[in-house]
């Protein structure tokens, strides 16, 4: 695969994230979220996104970057998935950039748990990294880490 | 699509498709009406093709109403009329592909056509015959259009030379050699509207099974399409739809308030209105009479009964019910099975009836009718009833209960053991029981539909299944409850009490069986579940205790919430399967104020809690006789004093409620008093009657309008007793002193250091029964 490709880039913490806009349906600021007793923590709650119920992962406890400032206001990255939309809970939006494949290299091996799974490839900008991440992965990932939870 | 496309699909059912090769005459009538409406219509928009060529839907229209007559036209009998139309048939299917021109002489030509299929239809109609002109100049013509204007174009069109299969048909005898490269295109697109009802490949074969190209549009003079067909899943969203304008009203209303202009009220009320009207109006699309589904039982008892050798009238009642069309058909199988059921085992044969003094044809009677916002359905039958020990037995020797359990159980219990999976399977069961082949998996199907079935039997005298569903599933009945700052949702269909009691949490009666909190509910050991403890949620220290009482499976506990708030109509959303994990949530809802609330899955939260475990169960049971045994002589007593002055103690189980009615109230009916209530007449007994009162101290507190009334026994056949004053309710060891020397008096003893009478509601219920059995039921 080759050629650019427009990315949706949001921050947990420092790091910098990119999805592929194609996936994102929108961006929303922190609103009213539901908790949902007993589910697991990277399930942070449930939204009520204009009359869909819409389920809130903490991405940053799933990747294990667990540092966002409780005062600031998250905001939800709205994602299609295979058969409901859900929400990715992140400190900040960053611009969408249009970055092409030769910028990039495959995610170091060295990377461990979570982020090893869904992250696909790292984009080397200027100044920092981007990491992109596959949302079939994505998906993947969260539903083993639930199965887990149930077991 | 063609403008017709909407009304195409409403005229499936069978008045433009003759259903069969000899339907019946007034069908066909209908058919030829519907079939002239389309062709007046088809004269009207044709001449327009010409003028716009590129607009196929006329043709299409003209085409499939051609057809549907041609081959009406085949199976009746009338050859020329078939013929005509296969003819026109030809022209039109060149048109449509393009390998004919549209010109003043095709569309000419066509018109000429349908007015004369026209005046053949009229004729038919009024003389059965399809007339004596065989047009045959206007055949000849059709066909000189559709062979000879294609060679003037035959060059620049090559793709049609190579089209043998199609042209090759045999059910297009008119076509002639020279129509051969006027055939379709190489791969027929089908999915165009356009090309498939013109394809003269099956022109006069038999019609397709998809309904749309079998069916003519609908004109719009056409007078027998007054429904149309919509997608179901056009109505959910449409359902989903106004669901989200119901909160988005309800936020505006709450807004509007907040402000004084009168004109924004009025409208924002308006709205209100509005929305409540649409509301229910598209709730109603999708309710359907349950006759749709009862429409064929009689047939299949018809069927079945001859099979066996019985004679069963079916008598229906209330078929006009209306349920959603998704319960509608998840009760069909279920429905089915209940009358096999019935026809099979319930009603005796025509020996065994007489036998026993009953009319030989058995009668099985449904009945259907709304109560309480759910659907109730009755199966009865007037057969040979259940033996209750006979399943009770079979259930033991099979291990599905144990001895114990059986001595028991009463015999309406023993009935509902057909239910239970196990025991219904094997075909011994049939011969034993006279009941239950598969009765678990209706059980099981009706509980998939959050409804409830229950079944009276009395043996010899026939068996009355229940039924018990909500009238639709998207939207259902919840009380909202709060726990640990968070709103949550319970279905009403668990529900079934509500308790409040006051004071700290040492003195609110809960008890601990080791570390399992309970509660003594009526004499009874309820277990308790604390919800904000089962969701691990914050604790929520209140002076008062909160209990809602649920059912789930065959038991029962008591759940401990901080706040119940109030009743309403929820509509379901489903869960995403990260979430779905928690099997404590059945699914979550959007409130009034656009929040959100988990609706709770009671069996799972039940299950969580390891409430209805087997081991605590019996447990519970275990430590529950203990009680019993200790506190052989300790009762709960409600104690009253009647008009002459007299204690009396009435044993609080055999109370159902305590009510006060108004003086202004109750009415007379022949030498007895009355009361309306809850829907019903309660007949009401004065308890100085009952006990043949000394009058030696009459009425020594003033009148104060209001009478104070204990109601007795079960909806249906209650008594209230009209007491003076209702002093207190005591939980003590009796000490009896004395029998009783009076009538309706068990004994009497010393209560809160008094001598009470013991009132015998035995006796008393006998006596006043007589009087509840003549009561006619307002709501039945």
């Amino acid at each position: 695969m080759s050629g650019s490709q427009q990315y949706c880039t949001f921050y947990i913490d420092r790091q910098m994230f990119g999805i592929e806009v194609e996936v994102v349906q929108e961006i929303i600021r922190f609103q009213e979220i539901t908790r949902v007793p007993l589910a697991p923590a990277l399930v942070h709650g449930l939204i009520n996104l204009r009359g869909q119920i819409v389920t809130a992962i903490d991405l940053g406890t799933l990747l294990a970057f667990s540092s966002h400032d409780p005062e600031r206001p998250r905001m939800n990255v709205i994602v299609r998935g295979e058969d409901s939309s859900f929400s990715l809970l992140v400190d900040r939006i960053g611009d969408v950039l249009e970055l092409d494949e030769s910028m990039s290299e495959v995610a170091p091996i060295t990377l461990k748990g979570a982020v090893s799974e869904v992250i696909d490839r790292a984009y080397k900008l200027e100044r920092e990294l981007l990491l992109s991440i596959d949302v079939t992965r994505l998906l993947k990932t969260i539903s083993q880490a639930v199965v887990g939870h149930a077991a | 699509m063609p403008p017709g496309d909407a009304d195409t699909a409403t005229a499936t059912g069978g008045a433009i498709r003759p259903a069969s090769p000899a339907p019946s005459a007034e069908k066909a009538g209908e058919f030829w009406k519907v079939v002239r409406g389309r062709l007046e219509r088809a004269a009207r928009e044709l001449p327009g093709l010409t003028v716009e060529p590129e607009n196929r839907a006329p043709l299409v229209s003209v085409s499939r109403t051609v057809k549907a007559c041609g081959n009406a036209g085949g199976l009746l009998g009338h050859d020329k009329l078939g013929a005509l139309c296969r003819e026109c048939e030809s022209l039109v299917a060149s048109l449509s592909e393009g390998s004919v021109r549209m010109s003043e002489g095709t569309s000419e030509a066509l018109l000429r056509t349908v007015a004369a299929v026209l005046s053949m239809v009229q004729s038919i109609e009024t003389l059965g015959h399809d007339g004596e002109d065989t047009f045959e100049e206007l055949k000849a013509e059709l066909s000189r259009l559709n062979g000879g204007s294609l060679s003037e174009h035959a060059g620049d069109m090559p793709a049609v030379t190579d089209t043998p299969a199609v042209a090759e048909s045999t059910s297009t005898p008119a076509s002639t050699p020279a129509s051969t490269p006027t055939a379709s295109p190489p791969s027929p697109p089908p999915e165009t509207p356009v090309a498939v009802p013109a394809s003269p490949s099956d022109g006069g074969a038999a019609k397709p099974d998809t309904a749309k190209p079998g069916a003519a549009p609908a004109g719009p003079g056409s007078p027998v399409e007054t429904s149309v067909r919509v997608d179901v899943s056009l109505l959910d969203a449409l359902m989903n739809q106004v669901g989200e304008l119901v909160l988005a009203r309800n936020q505006l209303v709450e807004y509007a308030s907040r402000y004084e202009d009168s004109a924004f009220l009025a409208s924002a009320q308006r709205l209100n209105q509005i929305t409540s009207e649409l509301q229910e109006g598209v709730m109603k699309t999708r309710m359907q009479p349950i006759h749709s589904i009862w429409a064929k039982l009689p047939r299949v008892v018809r069927d079945l009964s001859r099979s066996v050798g019985k004679q069963i009238r079916v008598e229906m009642e209330g078929k006009e019910t209306e349920l959603d069309k998704s319960l509608i058909e998840a009760m069909k199988d279920p429905l089915t099975h209940l009358i096999r059921n019935s026809v099979d085992h319930g009603i005796e044969s025509p020996e065994a009836r007489t036998a026993c003094g009953k009319p030989i044809e058995g009668v099985l009677l449904l009945r259907a009718y709304h109560q309480g916002g759910q659907v109730h359905i009755e199966i009865q039958d007037d057969g040979a009833g259940i033996d209750p020990d006979r399943i009770c037995d079979k259930a033991v020797s099979k291990g599905l209960i144990s001895a114990e359990q059986a001595s028991q159980m009463t015999h309406a219990d023993k009935c509902k053991l057909i239910f239970l999976a196990g025991l219904s399977t094997a075909e011994q069961v049939t011969n034993i029981s006279g009941r239950g082949v598969g009765m678990d998996v209706v059980k099981t199907n009706i509980d998939a539909i959050s409804g409830a079935i229950d079944l009276e039997s009395e043996q010899g005298r026939g068996t009355t299944f229940k039924i018990r569903v909500p009238l639709t599933l998207a939207i259902v009945p919840a009380l909202v409850v709060t726990s640990g700052g968070e709103r949550f949702a319970i279905p009403q269909a668990n529900l079934l009490e509500l308790i409040r009691i006051d004071g700290s949490k040492d003195v609110l009666g809960v008890e601990m069986i080791s570390d399992c909190p309970v509660y003594r509910l009526r004499g009874q050991l309820l277990p308790l579940v604390y919800l904000n403890e089962q969701l691990e949620l914050r604790d929520n220290p209140a002076s008062t205790l909160n209990l809602v009482v649920l059912q789930a499976g065959s038991g029962r506990f008591g759940l401990v919430v901080d706040e119940i708030n109030e009743s309403q109509e929820i509509v379901v959303k489903p869960l995403a399967e990260v979430v779905r994990s928690v099997p404590v949530f059945a699914g979550a809802t959007i409130m009034g104020d656009g929040c959100l609330a988990l609706i709770i899955d009671v069996p799972g939260l039940a299950e969580r809690a390891h409430v209805l475990s087997s081991q605590n169960r019996q447990e519970l049971k275990r430590y529950g006789n203990d009680e019993e045994t200790v506190d052989d002589a300790r009762c709960s007593l409600l104690l009253v004093r009647s008009s002459a002055g007299g204690r009396v103690a009435i044993p609080l189980n055999d109370i159902s409620r305590l009510e006060q009615f108004s003086t202004t109230r109750l009415e007379s009916v022949g030498d007895s008093r009355v009361v309306q209530y809850r829907g019903q007449i309660l007949p009401l007994v004065e308890l100085s009657d009952v006990l043949a009162e000394r009058a030696s101290n009459p009425a020594t507190v003033a009148d104060d309008g209001v009478r104070r009334v204990v109601v007795f026994g079960e909806n249906g056949a209650q008594v209230g007793l009209v007491v003076h004053e209702i002093v207190d309710v005591v939980d003590e060891s009796l000490s009896i002193i004395g029998e009783s020397k009076r009538d309706g008096v068990l004994a009497t003893a010393v209560i809160q250091g008094k001598v009470t009478e013991m009132l015998d509601v035995s006796h008393f219920l006998g006596s006043g029964e007589p009087s509840c059995g003549d009561a006619p039921r307002l709501c039945a």
